[in-house]
């Protein structure tokens, strides 16, 4: 296990002259996180680096409850000075804005806790000239093909070091590593003039460089099968409005997953907390237990401890040790995803670990965890699953979507959308948007691939709070069948 | 801190543009009645580009701490960030020097007024339960002083100072729900009263409910709604991937639409850092390589039209893509869309005109179908009403929409008067918006939803 790196003066003495300071001026709950985030985004147009970008953030928060209100401050100097002069801002304004709720659900003490996520090689070892070989390379690769006009590579890398520490005694140090190389190539068919993009598949994933060699993703054989499919996508016919069968790869599902039952699931959307910007949720604290949510078929599963998990941690930004839990079983609402408040406003128990912060700067709010369908024992074979359709899509990759603020009625679109006949693949259609409601759609859940099936999404760019913060979560899934979803043709004037 | 940049980049041999962000914020958030979370965050950010010998260049950033380590640091690191390719010939160093006003030091933080803020909501907390109705939202002050120097002799300063009020208001009962956005230069600025007494007339219209199908409707766009959707086709006029051929604004067989009527209407998207209200950085900031050029900073911005009269005239870039001969110019951090003669009026006036339609409020979780013809899909949330005989009659239900801004510019019928707005999907980059309300003929509503 490597060792972690934040830099500054030694972490505990940052954070005992925080937490001293509040400890003195009589608050109820304090508590102190020291954070650096290392991101790098590299994107290289046509082999060529077009930019190159590389920021190191790092600052001190503290969050406090005096007097009847929380409050949050954060400075960027790290000196125990400033520590202090921080909770001396958080409790002005814990002063200025009252009537705030001071239970937090219990939680055992950590002392001198640390966790590193697992990977082989930290990216930002490497020579950029290493980085930008793998790119470059890989672009050229895609070029050679006759239709393929640009491609444009994107690597994004982060380092995320936290430090935590509270009143309560725990203190937890802790370093995430995550990677996300990502292509795009644009196509134009010579003879008939149209165009159309396609997006690697190969999602954002907590390893580091040996991600990009070929471990979790098979690189080699995604990039080998672009031209091809950008080919046919450049053939696609327009799709007929209706109702279909849908089959759905796991790397179109993921999303579907994230906004239409990760986010729907969150505590503090049920409690009506994020109704001005991100919205509500359909689902409300006392379904737990009672809510059919979709089909007998559908289990889903949140956690903050996969391997490789975007989400994963050991222990949030609330000191609660890292767990898994059911969301829904055999269809049926069974579980919120809670930070320590919602989970003592809702009478959870216990929090589920939930509570994150971007950085240093941000106040820790519920996000998401990773959440997934699990497969079914013994279930199909994607093959399979397409086999026993007789008018359908099959749809690969995920692209646009939109949902309401009750997280009810949404609307997605995906890279690569295959016409299903009589149980086989005929050719790509353009302008497939599939439109329903959570519940329903979920209902309709009529196949559940096999384990084989299985593969793990996710997103690196999932916001929620304000201001604005920025959260990373994986979605694993297999393959799925929903029956006589809506599909509507976004090519046409009135879709 | 900048100066010691220069200097570090200058013992290094290496070309640079030190960019400095002072900045603070204050922020505070409220749901049913009652304060969320909060927050008082100062930050310090130094940005440095590395130019020059070919190459492409290179942007390191480093935020927190700033010690004489960290800038030599982050220097030698926006060094190694340089690719090793070919660079195309760069256009000339900006060279502006302000003098004196350069060391002038960052602007006061954003804390003050936040107290005296939470107090004036907390007595709205009280109002709003008394008549049952429930308080949801969120207000920000924002201060940032900007430094860009370069080591060819640029020196420029820039202050800013920006708050802004995102309100919904709902019945207790989550029945009825209207939402209100504006914007001003400090928070003792924002007027939640009046925000609220808006609010109240909206959720009058919520007395009577009519369930409407999809289909074609003539709709009255909000200055919001209007914001949302130019702001999307601002992000989308980027000179560069126009000339990849990946935007709505690329010709079929290469080139730009420039020169092309996008509306019938004589409208104008222009952006001005000197507009009253609406002031933003006079020259160009590039941060980092996105659709503003690291070769531009500091470079002087001027009033730019990037469709004028309806006819789409300048592209999104930097000089380097201009000099290619594309009608192009630097990005800007506001938007106005204006009509020829100032507009026919407020919102209420064109009600007033109105014999059948759709009024939106606001719209909400805008997403690109397709790039290639600037396809969105996005709701209406938090109030669409019928409209009939010049009065607002019911509230109806929320709609999702697939449209092109392009499309939706094609079909204005009529502009209203031209007024800051806050976009509903802002976030931290928004630019300062002034739209005017638009009458949109055969909008199409795709689906319903059940959403209040």
């Amino acid at each position: 296990m490597r060792s972690t790196r934040c830099s500054g003066p030694p972490l505990h003495r940052l954070a005992d002259a925080a937490l001293s300071r509040a400890r003195a001026l009589g608050g109820g709950y304090a508590s102190c996180r020291i954070q650096r985030v290392r991101s790098a985004r590299l994107e290289v147009a046509d082999g060529a680096v077009r930019g190159s970008e590389d920021t190191t953030r790092t600052g001190l928060g503290v969050r406090v409850f005096w007097g009847g209100g929380w409050g949050f401050a954060a400075v960027p100097e790290l000196t125990p000075r400033a520590a202090a002069a921080a909770v001396d801002r958080a409790v002005t304004l814990a002063k200025a804005c009252p009537g705030g709720d001071a239970d937090l659900a219990a939680e055992p003490v950590y002392p001198e806790a640390t966790w590193v996520s697992p990977y082989r090689t930290n990216p930002f070892d490497l020579p950029e000239a290493d980085r930008v070989a793998v790119l470059a390379g890989w672009s050229a690769r895609l070029l050679r093909a006759p239709h393929v006009r640009t491609v444009v590579a994107y690597l994004s890398t982060v380092q995320d070091n936290t430090f935590y520490a509270d009143l309560a005694g725990t203190t937890a140090l802790q370093q995430r590593v995550r990677v996300h190389p990502v292509l795009f190539a644009f196509g134009e068919d010579p003879r008939t003039g149209a165009r159309a993009a396609l997006r690697t598949l190969g999602p954002p994933t907590a390893r580091g460089w040996e991600y990009l060699e070929g471990d979790g993703w098979d690189w080699d054989a995604e990039l080998a099968s672009v031209p091809e499919e950008l080919a046919a996508k450049l053939r696609a016919t327009p799709v007929e409005p209706g109702r279909y069968d849908l089959v759905m790869d796991p790397s179109h599902l993921w999303l579907t997953i994230h906004e239409t039952v990760g986010h729907a699931t969150e505590a503090d959307r049920a409690l009506g907390h994020e109704m001005s910007y991100a919205g509500g949720t359909f689902v409300r604290p006392e379904d737990v237990g009672s809510l059919r949510f979709g089909s007998p078929l559908m289990h889903v599963t949140a956690d903050r401890t996969s391997a490789h998990g975007l989400a994963t941690v050991g222990y949030d930004d609330e000191g609660v040790a890292a767990r898994s839990w059911d969301l829904v079983r055999d269809g049926v609402l069974t579980g919120l995803q809670h930070d320590r408040r919602t989970a003592a406003r809702t009478g959870a128990g216990r929090s589920t670990g939930c509570a994150y912060a971007e950085s240093a700067t941000h106040v820790p709010l519920p996000r998401m965890p990773n959440v997934s369908l699990r497969p079914a024992t013994g279930g199909p074979g994607t093959g399979a699953l397409i086999a026993g359709v007789e008018d359908g899509i099959y749809l690969v990759g995920s692209d646009a979507w939109s949902i309401d603020t009750r997280r009810h009625s949404f609307q997605f679109t995906a890279q690569r959308c295959y016409r299903i006949r009589h149980g086989r693949l005929a050719g790509q259609l353009a302008g497939v948007a599939y439109q329903g409601d959570t519940t329903g759609f979920w209902g309709a859940l009529r196949g559940v691939g096999g384990p084989d099936t299985y593969g793990v999404f996710g997103a690196d760019q999932c916001g929620k709070g304000q201001p604005l913060q920025l959260a990373a979560t994986s979605h694993g899934c297999p393959a799925t069948l929903f029956g006589g979803v809506r599909v509507v043709n976004t090519g046409t004037a009135a879709p | 801190m900048v100066e010691t940049a220069l200097a570090a980049a200058g013992a290094r041999g290496t070309e640079v543009v030190a960019i400095l962000d002072e900045v603070s914020s204050a922020h505070v958030r409220w749901a049913r009645n009652a304060f969320t979370t909060n927050g008082i965050a100062d930050d310090r950010r130094l940005t440095v580009v590395a130019l020059g010998a070919g190459r492409p260049p290179g942007v390191a950033t480093v935020s927190g701490a700033l010690t004489g380590e960290a800038v030599t640091a982050i220097v030698a690191a926006a060094d190694a960030a340089r690719g090793r390719g070919d660079e195309p010939e760069p256009p000339p160093p900006v060279t502006t020097d302000e003098g004196d006003g350069w060391a002038r030091p960052p602007a006061a933080p954003a804390a003050g007024g936040l107290p005296t803020f939470a107090a004036r909501l907390a007595a709205s907390f009280r109002s709003a339960a008394a008549a049952s109705h429930s308080l949801h939202g969120y207000a920000e002050q924002r201060t940032r002083t900007t430094y860009v120097a370069s080591s060819a002799g640029l020196r420029r300063r820039h202050e800013e100072s920006s708050a802004l009020l995102d309100h919904t208001v709902r019945s207790t009962d989550g029945t009825a729900s209207t939402w209100t956005g504006t914007t001003a230069r400090e928070l003792s600025q924002l007027d939640l009263d009046a925000a609220y007494d808006g609010a109240r007339r909206r959720l009058g219209w919520w007395r009577r409910r009519v369930a409407l199908p999809t289909g074609e409707y003539e709709v009255l766009l909000t200055p919001s709604c209007v914001a949302d959707l130019m702001l999307r086709l601002y992000k989308a006029a980027d000179a560069r991937a126009t000339l990849d051929g990946r935007t709505v604004f690329a010709a079929d067989g290469g080139g730009t639409r420039a020169g092309e009527r996008l509306a019938p209407a004589p409208l104008t998207l222009h952006s001005d850092p000197r507009k009253p209200g609406l002031e933003c950085a006079p020259f160009t900031v590039a941060r980092g390589t996105g659709a503003a050029s690291v070769y531009d900073n500091g470079l002087p911005l001027t009033r730019t039209g990037w469709i004028d009269r309806g006819v789409l005239s300048t592209l999104v870039g930097g000089r380097q893509v201009a000099a290619g001969g594309v009608p192009a110019a630097p990005e800007i951090g506001n938007l106005v869309l204006s009509a020829e003669g100032g507009g026919v009026g407020t919102l209420d006036e064109l009600v007033a005109r109105t014999a059948r339609g759709l009024l939106v409020t606001s719209l909400w979780y805008l997403r690109e179908v397709d790039p290639r013809s600037l396809l969105l899909t996005g709701l209406t949330r938090d109030g669409v009403y019928l409209v009939e005989d010049g009065e607002v009659r019911a509230a109806t239900n929320p709609f999702r929409f697939n449209a092109s801004p392009l499309d939706v510019l094609a079909r204005v019928r009529e502009a209203g008067r031209t007024e800051p707005t806050l976009p509903r999907e802002h976030d931290e980059s928004t630019p300062r918006t002034a739209m005017p309300p638009l009458r949109v003929a055969g909008f199409a509503m795709s689906a319903v939803s059940d959403a209040v």
